[in-house]
């Protein structure tokens, strides 16, 4: 079974003065779509990114260039990524479509190249 | 956790875990901590909305929650050590906080959180503190809602509820206020403190008509939590603890009757009693049983007998007015009230007619209190209705209109008002 792994990056939407009841609300939002691409039989792991900034490495023409990143300014709050087993790109979309993520960010999805 | 993850959270479980772990940080800790106990609550609440949708919801989520808010307590005393000086007191709380015994992690070594809850109660009502500040304190860090929350709740401004806060959160901390039960020779006048603020927490809710409804049943609810842990706590034993109870249940059963879903406003004369929940009014029957425990009779008792005699009625006509007219007499002796003497004045228009109640109505003391109360010439023009006097009636709709605070209160006020012009 293909893998895909999606990369889930936020533009830093979120309020720092949440309440618990709505931080409550976004991990509900995001265990019910967890379970239901588990019920449609596909797998599905995920890792937390570290909120802090990354750094960007860039070695095009000789010199390295490090810069913090992707994105300078914003804390990714719920930055990470899932790997979902499933028989194609249009299956996986199809089961990302309602995930919660997408009001806070952007998903990008990449095939596992098989070795 | 790849095929077994819950599909749904307990409900609540974030807003119950956020005052529970702020009370045994604090036990812990000691009030003077208290700002630091809340903000390494806030910090495990974000960790666990960030890791949980990635990692799947941990086995025991309520231990999960508490260990990490007892790091990052202990993170941000030792670096507050640093910038400090080197305390001895807090070398112990580091002692005591760290070691294993007191690291909780199975559901049955979790503290004993009901006894930590009613501490952190009995420090946020705190006598030194003004009603409307021990309410929005006792929300904010035992029942953990936002400032947010609170402000739709008692429709304010967030920036007076954050500013009520911090005074009270200060004057707690310069007073000295200790955590925890008080002493038994303190404990009457704590506990009215205590009671009197939950109170205000339920009725302040309850009263009001418009805006967010979802959240003020949320605070209702709490208010009706935290009577009843006061209550039942073997510590306690005080009927007129009971009695809040009583009245806060039998109030709250009403609830699914009045207002529809299209936000329309039912008196009470005109609700559906079918859909009053039944289960609430047994219990506060029993409450109020237990309530009349002691031979001292105190406001709570008298409302909350008052909501009984509506609770056991069939319907308006079938009330028993007489013993709601002698109840108020009561409370009105108690209180003084000029709202207490406005709604005995309806009691005494069902049991002497509708010009009897509009007298009681014009000989209350104070009645300038009211001036900008919709609800006296709301009443004033029902009565000059029944006594059929069409035209006093629409002016007093008319008045009342003027004076609505909500949109169900006006649409209320308008579809009476165009049954007669």
């Amino acid at each position: 079974m293909p893998k895909f792994v999606l990369l889930l990056r936020d533009a830093g939407r979120f309020d720092p003065n949440m309440s618990p009841a709505e931080m409550q609300a976004i991990v509900q939002r995001y265990i019910a779509w967890r379970a239901k691409v588990q019920q449609n039989g596909r797998a599905i792991t995920g890792h937390k990114l570290h909120d802090k900034q990354g750094r960007v490495l860039n070695g095009a023409g000789g010199a390295m260039k490090i810069t913090d990143g992707p994105y300078a300014e914003a804390r990714e709050v719920m930055g990470g990524l899932f790997v979902i087993e499933a028989s194609s790109y249009d299956e996986v979309v199809e089961l990302t479509r309602d995930c919660p993520h997408l009001d806070f960010g952007s998903i990008e999805i990449r095939e596992v190249q098989p070795t | 956790m790849t095929t077994s993850d819950p599909i749904a959270l307990v409900d609540h479980l974030f807003r119950k875990q956020a005052g529970q772990m702020i009370a045994t940080l604090t036990r812990t800790l000691g009030s003077r901590h208290l700002a630091l106990a809340e903000d390494a609550v806030q910090d495990a609440l974000v960790t666990a909305m960030q890791q949980w949708p990635f990692r799947g919801v941990p086995d025991n989520p309520e231990a999960w929650l508490f260990q990490v808010a007892r790091n990052r307590a202990l993170d941000r005393l030792r670096h507050g050590k640093m910038a400090a000086d080197k305390e001895p007191a807090i070398k112990r709380e580091l002692a005591a906080i760290e070691s294993p015994s007191d690291a909780p992690m199975l559901r049955g070594e979790l503290p004993p959180v009901e006894d930590d809850q009613l501490g952190l109660l009995f420090l946020t009502c705190h006598p030194s503190l003004a009603p409307d500040a021990r309410v929005a304190l006792a929300l904010k860090l035992v029942g953990g809602f936002s400032v947010g929350e609170i402000a739709r709740a008692y429709l304010s401004q967030e920036s007076a509820i954050a500013q009520r806060l911090v005074r009270a959160k200060r004057a707690l901390r310069d007073e000295q206020i200790s955590f925890g039960m008080p002493d038994p020779a303190d404990l009457p006048a704590r506990l009215d403190s205590v009671l009197d603020a939950l109170y205000l927490m339920f009725n302040e809710g309850y009263a009001a008509t418009s805006g967010d409804q979802m959240i003020r049943d949320d605070v209702a609810a709490e208010a009706i939590r935290l009577a009843r842990m006061i209550a039942m706590h073997p510590a306690i034993t005080a009927p007129r603890a009971f009695a809040l109870v009583a009245l806060m249940l039998l109030h709250a059963a009403r609830f699914p009757a009045r207002v529809d879903s299209e936000g329309t406003l039912f008196l009470l004369r005109e609700q559906d009693r079918g859909k009053w929940d039944q289960r609430l009014i047994a219990e506060g029957m029993r409450a109020l049983d237990r309530a009349s425990a002691g031979d001292r009779i105190t406001t709570f008792h008298l409302e909350a007998g008052i909501a009984a005699c509506h609770a056991a009625a069939p319907s308006w006509e079938a009330t028993d007015w007489t013993q709601i007219v002698e109840l108020y007499d009561e409370l009105l002796a108690l209180t003084h009230s000029p709202v207490v003497a406005m709604n005995r004045a309806v009691a005494v228009s069902r049991v002497e007619g509708a010009l009897s109640g509009l007298a009681a109505l014009d000989a209350i003391d104070n009645l300038a209190a009211l001036d900008r109360y919709p609800l006296l010439p709301a009443i004033q023009a029902e009565l000059w209705r029944e006594a059929g006097d069409a035209d006093r009636a629409i002016a007093c709709y008319r008045a009342a209109l003027g004076l609505a605070r909500s949109g169900p209160e006006q649409r209320w006020l308008t579809s009476r008002l165009s049954l007669l012009v």
